[in-house]
């Protein structure tokens, strides 16, 4: 058969943000296989400069509707490490509470709206809900449970208001963490049945393998699988780099073939996400987590990126079970009211925080009034699309045989995997148009 | 009379209102009961070129979108902008505080002349196109939007508050931001959002854009009365309302 093959899929549905995927190929020659972002830019980094340091997080919340916690948190680690602000162990704890209930948020709107569709072989989850009512109904209790968890820290599910540098505006009631705990429990048996539902269909998950190198956050003081402290480490490196030494990681670089930066650590390219936290700290995680990825069969060390679907559906009960160990600790000291007051000074520091695709990094100058003179964010996405573009590489010609609405389905679930958050992107990547 | 067709588009913005319609979860069900979705790129793989009702989230800042926005409103017969940034720029507005070219060096350094970073000064829908509707916020209010959506279905006008948060934060029963130092934009910005952020502590910025006529006489006696100045309101008011804030005489 002539393998002769032309994919151009103009913007990848199903995914938050912009992306093309090209493939051309005759008679089984490969020409183009590219994975490109055409995603306007919006230059959160030059909207920053002069702005108070109370100001940042409220703008760049922006850059993500589906991970502003996470930004806050990130650009709100950075300005408290600048200043030297010092946070209490309560508001530490309550901000952890908040980043855990975006990650359920996050994973669980992706993995039961955004991927489940692929692997029940339907274009969204409006006909999923007629045909498996009762998964999507606990995937919606699941999300809604993550919603009012975030509206109950955050303020809001979506641009956080409780955050401020030193502290939180508001914290929620024992009453309330009570209730929320309550929640929690029971979400536990709707968790399982969107896990026991994944696994139902995970034949569809395509058998791919390629190995690369995982970089994540790695907390050794307690050792925690952690999304919020700890300095950054990767499957390629047995110690771990600083926070503010975060460009000795990225290297982010502009690609000979074209405009893009991307980004390298040991190899050409690495994979950041639930995968990549999976990969390096899979011994850490919950007891109920650890059952959960038993269940799929998965060892750390997977090399397999369809499968960080897998790892957000564990992530999800670890996320759950150890809130409802975090507030019983927070119960057990009682929530106590705090008077921050923050003197700002000059300094410039980063902050980094796991979001749920992946690990983020923050970095703000300030002057002695505390605005802001430079920004230098990195997101990760954009750490992703190298991945994604050596994933194709070597996807392409392993399938090449399959016909072009085969290929066309496995690249798209492919760039789903990875939950790209494009509109994130702060600095463009890897742009050519085709005509 | 057959379902209405409902559209969703997205341009520049943190897609974080498309978001708010997905965390309407059964909800959505039951809008998709009075209407038909026929194209959510976010959410679904079906596209189409025909509907009645486009929603468009997202700010304008390229030419390639200008075009691509003149297309779907000639292709709807109602526009509904979503959020801030496609009611008034949004965010993004801030940009236009800065010389463009100095903003495109800031971010992408000898690469900024790249002809794919191409940037204009950000331009809310109106901008560029007659809107029918806004749903403010940023992000929306999830009711609100099923409001003005149930309105229109029905063949109502939806009614969006014209008056100050400071009503809403008053009946909520918070104290005065103001009282902690905090410069807060209640007194200038369209209600409408129950006084979320006052009500958790954190001032007002500003994302419902201002009331019809805002008192900022009013404004500039509060800030006396706090001992500032009215640039400290000034650059709390570029945040959400750059290159659109009403004059301050002083």
């Amino acid at each position: 058969m002539a393998k002769t093959v032309n994919v151009n899929v103009h913007h990848v549905t199903r995914v938050e943000g912009h992306g093309n995927i090209v493939v051309n190929a005759t008679d089984g020659q490969i020409e183009k296989v590219e994975w490109q972002v055409p995603e306007a830019p919006r230059f959160f980094e030059a909207m920053v400069r002069g702005r108070s340091y109370e100001d940042i997080q409220t703008i760049v919340s922006r850059i993500c509707g589906i991970c502003s916690i996470t930004h806050s948190l990130a650009s709100t680690k950075a300005v408290e490490k600048a200043m030297g602000i010092e946070v209490s162990e309560q508001a530490d704890k309550v901000r952890i509470l908040m980043h855990y209930s975006e990650q359920l948020q996050s994973h669980i709107l992706h993995v039961g709206y955004l991927v489940s569709p692929d692997l029940f072989g339907l274009p969204s989850v409006v006909p999923l809900a007629a045909k498996a009512p009762e998964v999507v109904l606990a995937v919606i209790r699941v999300h809604r449970l993550a919603n009012e968890w975030s509206d109950l820290i955050a303020g809001r599910t979506t641009h956080p208001v409780t955050l401020k540098p030193g502290g939180m505006t508001k914290f929620p009631s024992e009453k309330q963490l009570r209730d929320l705990q309550e929640r929690l429990k029971k979400g536990v048996a709707d968790l399982k049945a969107v896990a026991e539902a994944v696994l139902s269909a995970a034949g569809a998950i395509p058998d791919f393998t390629r190995e690369t190198e995982y970089v994540s956050l790695k907390q050794d003081t307690p050792p925690t699988y952690t999304f919020y402290h700890g300095d950054i480490t990767s499957t390629d490196y047995a110690g771990t780099v600083g926070i503010n030494d975060w460009k000795t990681v990225a290297n982010e670089y502009v690609n000979d073939q074209s405009t893009a930066k991307w980004t390298k650590w040991h190899r050409p390219s690495y994979a950041v996400g639930a995968l990549a936290r999976y990969n390096n700290n899979a011994e850490l995680l919950s007891p109920l987590a650890q059952d959960i990825a038993k269940m799929f069969a998965m060892e750390k060390g997977c090399c397999n990126p369809y499968m960080n679907n897998v790892a957000q559906v564990v992530e999800c009960v670890h996320v759950v079970e150890t809130s409802i160990q975090m507030i019983d600790e927070l119960l057990t000291t009682g929530i106590k009211n705090e008077k921050v007051k923050v003197t700002p000074k000059a300094g410039k520091a980063s902050g980094c925080v796991e979001a749920p695709r992946g690990i983020l990094f923050h970095e703000y100058e300030f002057d002695r009034k505390g605005n802001c003179v430079g920004a230098d964010i990195c997101i990760p996405t954009n750490q992703n699309h190298a991945s994604i573009q050596e994933d194709f590489e070597k996807l392409v010609p392993e399938i090449l045989d399959e016909g072009e609405d085969a290929i066309r389905l496995k690249m798209e679930m492919l760039v789903r995997s990875y939950d790209p958050c494009i509109s994130c992107s702060t600095h463009m990547l890897d742009v050519q148009f085709v005509k | 009379m057959s379902k209405p067709k409902i559209a969703i588009f997205d341009f520049a913005c943190c897609e974080g209102c498309q978001l708010q319609l997905v965390n309407l979860e059964e909800e959505l069900l039951d809008l998709l009961g009075v209407a038909d979705v026929v194209e959510w790129r976010e959410a679904m793989s079906e596209k189409s070129d025909e509907y009645d009702i486009a929603i468009v989230e997202g700010s304008i800042t390229r030419l390639e979108d200008e075009e691509r926005l003149k297309m779907i409103r000639s292709r709807a017969k109602i526009l509904i902008a979503l959020g801030a940034c496609a009611t008034m720029g949004g965010i993004n507005k801030l940009k236009n505080n800065f010389d463009l070219d100095d903003v495109k060096k800031c971010v992408y350094g000898k690469d900024a002349n790249k002809p794919h970073l191409a940037t204009q000064m950000t331009k809310g829908l109106d901008e560029v196109v007659d809107v029918d509707y806004y749903v403010h916020g940023c992000p929306i209010d999830r009711k609100e939007f099923t409001y003005i959506v149930r309105c229109l279905v029905m063949g109502k006008t939806p009614e969006i508050p014209d008056y100050p948060v400071c009503v809403e934060c008053k009946a909520n029963g918070n104290p005065c931001l103001w009282d902690e130092g905090q410069v807060c934009l209640g007194p200038i910005i369209r209600a409408g959002c129950g006084a979320r952020c006052p009500s958790n502590g954190f001032r007002c910025f500003g994302c419902r854009g201002y009331v019809d006529n805002p008192n900022v006489d009013a404004a500039k006696e509060v800030i006396d009365k706090y001992g500032l100045n009215v640039d400290d309101l000034k650059t709390k008011m570029i945040l959400f309302g750059s290159r659109q804030e009403p004059t301050i005489h002083g």
